[in-house]
């Protein structure tokens, strides 16, 4: 990888959530918690699963069903199972509610 | 009511995807499963650096040094490698370079395999449904809606990239480019037309 620095142009991705989500996974797969094929594969039955009711548009649609294929694939391995990502999405929810405007948001542990 | 305080009483709430991200963030950093300075670095790696400028390096040298396009022509990778620029995962990449017979265009129908580390993050079009149902089925059709209309007798070659392997087309050298150097050159070299949906410019 070289160090210069990318002209600015148009934004990789449209919202910060979807490049964190990014982040994520490629540093999931970085640390061999999964392959990059096995990745590919799973999304790309997501994909096609999503995309059989209406064509996806390569957005808002296609960063949803990473999500839905990341929250899957952890779910299965126990990773992040459904309970406790929803636990945490709620402890998130709650936190940012109840933090008054211009503090940092933080959850408890 | 007075209103020298606030609008927002408290913080404003993420949308729910932002919020099942974060979820999932929080519970694999405590786990240990990833460590936040390897996402940093993974977000400022797609964000700040990498991009189709490094494509278009890779393209104006194979048009400026015979050497380097037939290094390129025998392995790809190991030619890119040379200009240090290479992947985070290891995958392959195969330079498909245009000729006045050729035309190469890449998709991935799988679902948006791409050489990130030449071109950076897809655009959103080569992720629609769209572009990867239509590519390999009616390329011709897909390349005029890009304003893109090839001479009759040039084929095109759709290349099906996969998470192993990712296609890097090399454009045709426009005419009139003798003089030029190699960033010059680059400055021709589109984010499309290392993609087959697009064509190198022309000099201003």
């Amino acid at each position: 990888m070289t160090t210069e620095t990318a002209p600015t142009g148009t934004a990789p991705f449209d919202e910060p959530w979807q490049a964190q989500l990014f982040a994520l996974t490629v540093a999931l797969s970085e640390a061999g918690h999964f392959s990059w094929p096995a990745w590919t594969e799973a999304f790309g039955a997501v994909l096609k699963d999503h995309g059989a009711a209406r064509p996806l548009d390569g957005q808002g649609d296609y960063w949803n069903a990473w999500l839905v294929t990341l929250e899957h694939l952890l779910d299965g391995s126990g990773w992040a199972a459904r309970d406790e990502a929803e636990q945490v999405r709620a402890l998130w929810e709650d936190a940012y509610l109840s933090t008054p405007h211009g503090k940092p948001v933080r959850i408890a542990g | 009511m007075p209103h020298d305080h606030h609008d927002h009483p408290h913080s404003l709430l993420p949308s729910d995807p932002a919020l099942r991200v974060k979820a999932l963030e929080t519970i694999l950093t405590r786990k240990g499963l990833v460590d936040p300075a390897a996402l940093d670095a993974i977000l400022e790696t797609y964000e700040k650096k990498v991009g189709p400028h490094l494509g278009a390096r890779v393209v104006a040298r194979a048009w400026s040094d015979p050497a380097f396009m037939a290094a390129l022509r025998q392995d790809s990778t190991a030619a890119i490698a040379t200009l240090g620029i290479s992947g985070r995962q290891g995958e392959h990449v195969v330079a498909v370079e245009n000729t006045p017979e050729t035309h190469n265009m890449v998709v991935c129908t799988l679902c948006s395999c791409y050489p990130w580390p030449l071109l950076g993050i897809p655009p959103a079009w080569y992720k629609s449904d769209a572009y990867r149902a239509r590519a390999v089925r009616e390329p011709r059709k897909v390349l005029a809606e890009f304003g893109v209309t090839l001479p009759e007798g040039q084929k095109v070659r759709v290349w099906d990239s996969t998470a192993e392997v990712r296609y890097l087309v090399i454009p045709m050298r426009p005419e009139g480019t003798e003089g030029l150097d190699e960033a010059q050159l680059a400055a021709l070299v589109s984010r499309d037309s290392m993609i087959g949906t697009g064509l190198a410019g022309a000099p201003a």
